[in-house]
């Protein structure tokens, strides 16, 4: 009886020992290991070449994405629109809420996995990240600033020449390195551990459930093309049916003038939907439902309508409840709560 | 007798001298360089540019009368044949300036060339579309981003598009209204920013225009060492609002990235002509 006794106090006194372990192990984790392609993703496009990523990079560009000074009143930040905790998106809000109480025209798109795009913006226009910033940073209904100012009012402040000095070697703060270091923190924003990826990377013994492995199966059949394994998006711009809004947005056609790009917009990840609500370019539908509805019944003949959501004269695409409680279960398995909760990307 | 007969052969050593420096070209080498400017001299019609000369407006070949607030536009690879048909052209990253009609200090785009005696200048009015597509480390200078304070203002940059303003003229008409077609602010205000350098991975407007000027007639560029020649051109606005394209202020307030601006940029050829050169 004493010995068991014994014995399990040496065994709860193992595994505290193992936990503390394994903290100190996350902490060594959670200290920088630079950008790492998972295991089951394409190589990146990004440039990594032109602006490697270091700690000193890195940070600073993490205290620039939260850096309100970025908007012309110093109120809002790159942060202000996307916010970890709906994955980098604007939760709750169909269309982005900027300065001076401004609503914009799009859906505040999330940071995530941006080193696998090669086209920015919901209708597109930029076609390198490290010139994407400028964007937000000059509309008038985000930040409504000159890139200039906020150069000047980080040049002002020693902080800053420390950080630029730190991580570029140059006290100098220029428009080059201000993107740089942007970027690197944005391209740091990976979501790759999700139930999905764990499943596919074979972690940890990870294994889909009999309904999320069927909705696995319909997903592939139905809706895989547009939303490709395994960023579940292929980076392409398409029209998907929606009704021209009331300000007819054009989509890629703005960026182009090319009849055929009219109202195409980017073709979105499927990762972290749980977080990332409204949804749509202009977050008309605020919940799944209303985008299955949307793909089963609502699609319209619009230009440029994909031919991939017209079967046999029919639009939409043919899904059942049973099927769609399956594709939703699937769905569930890509969101990343590691990605939200993950300190290294938070504010500090 | 003899001193004066060693006399007129130094003074005709001395002239055929002097006329052998003048006037034949030294042989083209590509690492013999020397000063060579080129100014952009900004006119409206047979008047100079002045800004916001309401009380004496400008009129165009529509009748509208018009003055102008802002004029700014790139002018990059510069290019230069000698006249033995030798071409130079100057090193991309010393080749791109932005003249703005306010600062009468950009109007010179100098760069460095083999001495030589050159009667073609070529130029892009714009920015290649190869420096449009380039890495934000090669955008310093006059393209910096964030050079003259955003798009609203100064700056040469479109952001949401991401590219250069070749050319941005803005001014005033009385012809313009105070609705949606026109200037809603009532400022009646016009806006000429043409840009678009074909697309980066789809082909899209392509507003750049390579401008070849022949010095001939006006006087070839002699570039030698310790001099500065100069190649003084005119640039005429009225011929951007008459041009193969006549354009109404009234009807086309605000031209920017749009299928019509196409045709305005088709009126950059005829805006350059040369006056002369100092050597």
């Amino acid at each position: 009886m004493k010995l068991s006794y014994l014995k399990y106090l040496f065994l709860v006194l193992l595994f505290v020992y193992a936990c503390k372990k394994s903290d100190d192990a996350k902490e060594q984790i959670a200290s920088f290991l630079g950008f790492q392609k998972p295991k089951n993703f394409p190589e990146p496009v990004y440039a990594f070449a032109n602006n490697p990523i270091t700690k000193d990079g890195f940070e600073l560009g993490r205290m620039l994405f939260y850096e309100p000074r970025l908007s012309r009143d110093n109120t809002i930040s790159c942060g202000s629109c996307h916010i970890q905790s709906s994955a980098f998106t604007q939760h709750g809000h169909d269309v982005s809420h900027g300065i001076d109480d401004r609503l914009g025209t799009r859906n505040s798109p999330p940071i995530m996995n941006l080193a696998w795009n090669k086209a920015f913006m919901w209708g597109g226009g930029v076609f390198d990240l490290d010139l994407q910033p400028i964007v937000p940073i000059t509309t008038h209904e985000e930040m409504d600033e000159d890139l200039e100012n906020v150069l000047n009012k980080l040049r002002a402040m020693p902080t800053y020449k420390n950080k630029f000095k730190a991580a570029f070697g140059s006290e100098q703060i220029s428009t080059a390195n201000f993107m740089k270091a942007l970027s690197q923190f944005m391209l740091m924003c990976v979501s790759s551990n999700a139930k999905y990826d764990k499943v596919m990377r074979k972690e940890q013994n990870a294994s889909f459930s009999a309904i999320e492995a069927e909705g696995y199966e319909i997903f592939k059949n139905k809706c895989g093309n547009c939303h490709k394994e395994p960023l579940f998006t292929d980076g392409n711009f398409r029209n998907n049916g929606l009704a021209p809004s009331a300000i007819n947005d054009l989509g890629l056609y703005t960026a182009t003038l090319l009849e055929g790009d009219k109202y195409k917009f980017k073709v979105p990840s499927l990762r972290n939907l749980k977080y990332t609500a409204p949804y749509m370019h202009d977050g008309r539908f605020l919940s799944l439902d209303a985008v299955f509805d949307h793909y089963i019944r609502e699609v319209q003949n619009t230009p440029n309508l994909d031919p991939s959501l017209v079967a046999n004269g029919t639009r939409g695409i043919a899904i059942n409840s049973d099927e769609k409680s399956k594709l939703l279960a699937f769905l569930n398995t890509l969101n990343d709560e590691e990605f939200i909760n993950n300190k290294l990307l938070a504010e500090q | 007798m003899k001193k004066i007969f060693l006399l007129i052969i130094l003074s005709a050593l001395l002239f055929t001298a002097c006329k052998k420096s003048d006037s034949t070209a030294p042989d083209f080498d590509e690492k013999n360089l020397a000063s060579l400017s080129v100014e952009f001299d900004n006119i409206v019609g047979g008047r100079t540019l002045t800004f916001n000369n309401t009380a004496i407006p400008y009129t165009n070949a529509k009748g509208e009368p018009f003055s102008i607030s802002m004029l700014q536009y790139f002018v990059s690879n510069i290019k230069v044949t000698t006249t033995s048909g030798q071409q130079y052209t100057v090193p991309q990253d010393s080749s791109y300036f932005m003249v703005n009609g306010a600062d009468k200090a950009t109007r010179f785009a100098t760069v460095k060339v083999p001495e030589g005696d050159y009667s073609k200048l070529t130029f892009v009015l714009g920015v290649d579309s190869l420096r449009s597509t380039m890495p934000i480390d090669k955008r310093v200078g006059v393209l910096d981003p964030a050079a003259g304070g955003g798009h609203g203002g100064g700056g040469m940059y479109w952001g949401w598009n991401a590219g250069y303003i070749f050319f941005k003229l803005e001014g005033n008409s009385t012809v313009i209204s105070d609705d949606q077609q026109g200037d809603p602010t009532g400022k009646k205000q016009f806006r000429y920013h043409i840009g678009g350098f074909g697309g980066y991975s789809a082909p899209t407007i392509n507003n750049i225009k390579t401008i070849t000027v022949d010095l001939n007639a006006a006087g070839i560029a002699k570039v030698r060492k310790g001099r500065q020649s100069n190649i003084h051109l005119f640039v005429d606005i009225m011929k951007f609002f008459n041009g193969s394209t006549t354009l109404s202020i009234k009807e086309n307030p605000n031209v920017m990235f749009s299928a019509y601006s196409t045709n305005l940029a088709k009126n950059f050829n005829g805006l350059f002509t040369h006056d002369h050169t100092e050597n």
